[in-house]
């Protein structure tokens, strides 16, 4: 038999006592709190004497996750496995630098990154079935293809369900920038959806009220008298909707000193400009300092990848955000002692294919593509898989499935990726179906 | 800056802002304004549908030994009615119009209103695109999801049959824009091709109720269906060939699909010989054809047309009872906010025998087939019935014991989660006196139009499954909260009804009443008088606007807003 904490329903609520055991129905009032608390991804209990995960360092630390998304699908070629001097990759423009992996070159789009790179692993071997953008995102956020009846929750939300901090006030699941397909709770629930920044920097977007103090008192005293009356003979029916914890938990988050988490504007100007002025520079400067908090998964998405006319261009434009905010990352983290802590994967939905169409771009190209993986003490400086140089082979040298990929974070994130839980349709379902790959661990 | 260059600006602006106020004009029609007089479409005799409906309901709850809740007043069901049916609760002049209504059978002539006002029909038509179509953005080169929403919001506007609606979706060719519902079959789209498991799955789940996915890769486990009875409904689709005119028919195509035993013959070739083979070669190997079949009662299907002539003949037919189960349960589901048997596309098989007139899908479900597959017909049988007209209060909501035994009979209203195109179009229409409708200013839509968007996408979509039961979240909290939405839509300006009640009611009581009615559709309590009027006494000006901004908020965050009760 399974424990009642692996069972997930339909509802939010399931997480709660009364629907497993009946018996808890007459909890008290601060039993329910708890639970209410617990299964908000929230405590109401006074943080004790333990250090607050912002404190932490090193092995000590815990574990967070943190996915750079490259929207759209960046090329492989532009990117971590350039081929130079062949049809696919030279002639496409391409060139290649030397990094700080030995016999290891990535694009020459990335200077910044190529001295960094030996805090990560490099993957040129990933595969998947998905070709169009909607359908790969989620299985690139997920590890499953998209499935009528059921949707998957994100690597990031299985983190979060399985790695609750009671220390951390504000939200464990971060989105930063305007990712097109946000990662979900799917059938873990809503409240595992990320907490989406759409202008990273924006001070945490809702996180203040409106009004001055007073008028705001006013409100929620107000809003305390009209709650009442629509429980009048409905009490606990209105209680189980949550409508006032997840109200209270707001007000607890807006309160949070750990809020100032979300302003980068208080970091030095020179950490500011070696992240870069663009928008998604700011994000990863704001997901270093959310790291620090120690919010639990964050994803900071770039956008514009989708280069199926000019691929060059497109992908210099794009470098131009991501060299400096990637390499500055990961120098940050490992600096601060944090990547020891956080595992971070640079991956998008898909790569691009080996020949240029006549426009001059690349199209979907879902086998054979690249990622980076490291930190979390993930084996780095290693490359792993192959493409073929012709681009005539569409299968790499050892193929690595998405599943794999995501079996390895969650693996060594302490969570155990066979771990079966019961989907509200009464399915059992892996947390992955991969395994996770020996060379990393 | 030069003038050439000024005309280059200004002339294609000009150009945009006029097509869109001619089109946004051209859009404006007069309808619904006068109350109907018919009084219902439901004959009012002892053995309408509805008699029956209330007999069914009665006979459960005096089984269960439950007192079933007290009547909803009027008004908490025109809230109800106006966020079931248009999405959005009713505007102040609604309610004016409502409260001044004193002839009989109020509440069914205003259901009556309220289907016949376009309001309806589109939004309507965007609850069932998610069925139909999914909630995937889809492949824009072949979907159109406004072409589709269109086509089912006239469709239903002028209440044509819903049988004949689902045979066009299966069966219609042409062009995703031309003929939109098509669409059904073009979403289904994966990098340009037609995906006919997934036609297949959605072909049962959406218009049967009922689930055949997972035997797509092997028999289903508890339930009857075999994968073989997958791979023929597939099949049905198997001849559909995308081309310069649209989605059309190919009667030599055949259906095929990759067989195990097949594979594994192939892995048992030397090398050699698999990595020579050619593509086509390699698929003639490994993939066997599907003849076009139907999992049950082939003796439905016509003789003549093409497959899929044949198959949407078979998912409507007369005796086909799981065509009408399954939609009542959906439109039970949407006015209820939950539909009767759960999840709404997981139905259990009808009886063989026959209709079972104790079996509430049976029983609406053969009125819906004796009245012409009539959706606005069964909308105004639910709103009729007892059932959907009680309160939500109820002795088990306050002190839940046994919440959720006593939930299942029915025997109050139940308090489910808005959708959040309802919570926005709530705010939209809370924050204007006048009703936001297709006869308002095309400013006013275009507002409500890039609002919504943008609100849910903050709020977060519901995705496919739009039934399932979901709790509000932190975030959700925050934007209601915090939000600009929620800013914009308390603020005291000329144009919004918080501006306009603050100056314009004639006391404190009088625009304390009109905040309220505005949001939450009924008039404040004593204990929320004696908490808000002292915050509008003596108020003037900015001082009052702040007040008056105040109270909205306050409104908006109840959980009586955000919640259908």
């Amino acid at each position: 038999m399974r424990h009642p904490s692996e069972l997930v329903g339909r509802t939010d609520l399931s997480a709660l006592p009364f629907n497993s055991r009946p018996s808890t129905l007459n909890a008290s009032r601060r039993d329910f709190l708890r639970f209410a608390a617990s299964s908000l991804g929230l405590s109401f209990a006074v943080p004790g004497l333990e250090l607050r995960a912002a404190e932490r360092r090193g092995h000590d630390r815990p574990k967070s996750f943190l996915t750079v998304w490259l929207g759209g699908g960046a090329s492989q070629l532009e990117t971590w496995d350039p081929h130079p001097g062949t049809k696919i990759g030279g002639d496409g423009g391409v060139t290649a630098i030397k990094t700080t992996i030995p016999d290891v070159q990535i694009a020459h789009l990335y200077p910044h990154v190529a001295e960094q790179l030996h805090h990560v692993s490099v993957i040129r071997s990933l595969v998947s079935k998905e070709g169009d953008h909607e359908r790969a995102s989620y299985m690139l956020k997920t590890g499953y293809r998209p499935e009528p009846t059921l949707v998957h929750p994100s690597i990031g939300a299985i983190v979060t369900h399985e790695l609750p901090d009671d220390r951390v006030e504000i939200p464990q699941f971060v989105s930063l920038g305007d990712s097109n397909f946000p990662p979900r709770g799917g059938f873990l629930g809503d409240r595992f959806d990320a907490y989406r920044i759409f202008n990273p920097g924006d001070n945490g977007q809702n996180l203040r009220p409106r009004v001055e103090d007073d008028r705001q008192a006013r409100r929620l005293k107000n809003l305390d008298v009209v709650s009442k009356s629509f429980q009048m003979h409905r009490s606990a029916k209105v209680e189980r909707t949550l409508h006032q914890h997840t109200i209270d938990a707001a007000l607890k988050m807006m309160s949070s000193n750990q809020l100032k988490a979300f302003d980068f504007k208080e970091e030095p100007a020179a950490v500011r400009a070696a992240y870069g002025e663009s928008q998604f520079g700011q994000g990863c400067l704001v997901a270093r300092r959310l790291l620090e908090e120690g919010v639990r998964s964050i994803e900071v998405a770039l956008n514009g990848f989708d280069s199926h006319a000019r691929n060059l261009e497109a992908h210099t434009n794009r470098a131009k955000d991501l060299d400096p905010a990637l390499a500055a990352l990961l120098k940050d983290l490992a600096e601060r002692d944090l990547l020891q802590s956080t595992v971070v994967l640079v991956i998008g939905e898909f790569g691009r294919t080996p020949a240029i169409n006549p426009a001059g771009g690349r199209d979907h190209w879902p086998t054979g593509f690249s990622c980076l993986l490291g930190g979390g003490g993930l084996a780095s400086g290693q490359l792993l898989g192959a493409t073929d140089p012709t681009g005539e082979k569409k299968q790499p040298e050892s193929p690595i499935e998405v599943a794999d990929l995501y079996a390895t974070v969650l693996k060594q994130l302490g969570i155990d990726p066979e771990k079966e839980v019961i989907t509200p349709i009464g399915r059992p379902m892996k947390y992955s179906a991969g395994k996770p790959i020996e060379r990393l661990m | 800056m030069r003038p050439r260059s000024l005309t280059k600006t200004v002339l294609p602006l000009l150009v945009i802002v006029g097509v869109f106020a001619l089109v946004a004009s051209a859009a404006r029609s007069r309808v619904a304004t006068v109350l109907p007089e018919s009084p219902s479409r439901l004959a009012g005799d002892a053995d309408s549908v509805v008699t029956k409906l209330d007999r069914l309901m009665a006979d459960k709850w005096n089984e269960a030994g439950i007192e079933p809740a007290r009547a909803a007043d009027e008004l908490t069901l025109l809230r109800r009615l106006s966020l079931v049916l248009h999405g959005t609760v009713p505007s102040l002049e609604e309610l004016r119009l409502f409260e001044a209504d004193t002839q009989p059978q109020r509440i069914e002539r205003w259901t009556e209103k309220l289907l016949a006002d376009r309001r309806f029909a589109d939004y309507f038509a965007r609850r069932l695109a998610r069925v139909f179509v999914g909630a995937d953005e889809g492949q824009f080169i072949l979907f159109r999801r406004d072409r589709f929403w269109a086509w089912l919001g006239q469709a239903l506007h002028d209440s044509r049959p819903y049988d004949e609606l689902v045979r066009s979706m299966i069966s219609h060719k042409g062009l995703w824009t031309g003929v939109p519902e098509v669409n059904f079959i073009t979403a289904t789209a994966d990098d340009g091709d037609i995906n006919m498991n997934k036609l297949a799955g959605r072909t049962v789940r959406a218009f049967l109720g009922q689930r055949i996915d997972c035997a797509q890769c092997h028999n289903h486990p508890f339930a009857d269906w075999k994968q073989g009875q997958f791979e023929g409904l597939a099949a049905c689709y198997g001849q559909i060939k995308i081309s310069p005119v649209g989605v059309e028919d190919d009667a030599n195509k055949t259906y095929s699909v990759e067989d195990l035993k097949l594979l594994e013959e192939l892995a048992k070739l030397p090398e050699k010989e698999r990595d020579e083979l050619s593509d086509e070669d390699r698929k003639k190997k490994t993939h066997r054809v599907v003849a076009p079949g139907v999992p049950f009662h082939p003796e439905w299907l016509p003789s003549e047309g093409t497959e899929r002539t044949k198959l949407a003949a078979w998912v409507t037919h007369p005796d086909n009872s799981r065509f009408d189960r399954a939609i009542v349960n959906r439109v039970w589901g949407l006015m209820f906010g939950k539909p009767w048997l759960e999840p709404v596309d997981d139905l259990p098989n009808p009886k063989e025998t026959g209709r079972d007139s104790a079996d509430l899908l049976d029983l609406l479900g053969s009125d819906f087939r004796a009245h012409g597959c009539d959706m606005k017909r069964l909308i105004a049988t639910i709103a009729a019935s007892r059932v959907f007209r009680l309160s939500s209060e109820h002795a088990a909501f306050e002190t839940g014991e046994n919440l959720d035994a006593i939930e299942q009979q029915w025997v109050a209203f139940p308090v489910t989660r808005l959708r959040p195109e309802q919570l926005i179009g709530a705010m939209l229409q809370a924050s204007t006196i006048k009703t936001i409708d297709q006869n308002s200013h095309w400013v006013q839509r275009a507002l409500r139009f890039f609002n919504e968007i943008n609100f849910v996408k903050e709020f977060g979509d519901l995705g496919d499954d739009e039934l399932g039961e979901h709790s509000g979240t932190i975030p959700q909290a925050l934007l209601r909260m915090n939000g600009e939405f929620a800013k914009d839509r308390s603020e005291g300006t000329p144009f919004s009804s918080i501006g306009r009640i603050g100056v314009m009611a004639p006391n404190d009581d009088a625009c304390l009443d009109l905040c309220f009615m505005v949001c939450l559709t009924r008039r404040p309590t004593v204990e929320e008088r004696l908490q808000l009027l002292p915050q509008l006494e003596g108020k003037h000006g900015n001082a009052r606007g702040s007040a008056v901004e105040d109270i909205f908020w306050t409104l908006y965050n109840s959980p009586e807003f955000c919640w259908g009760h």
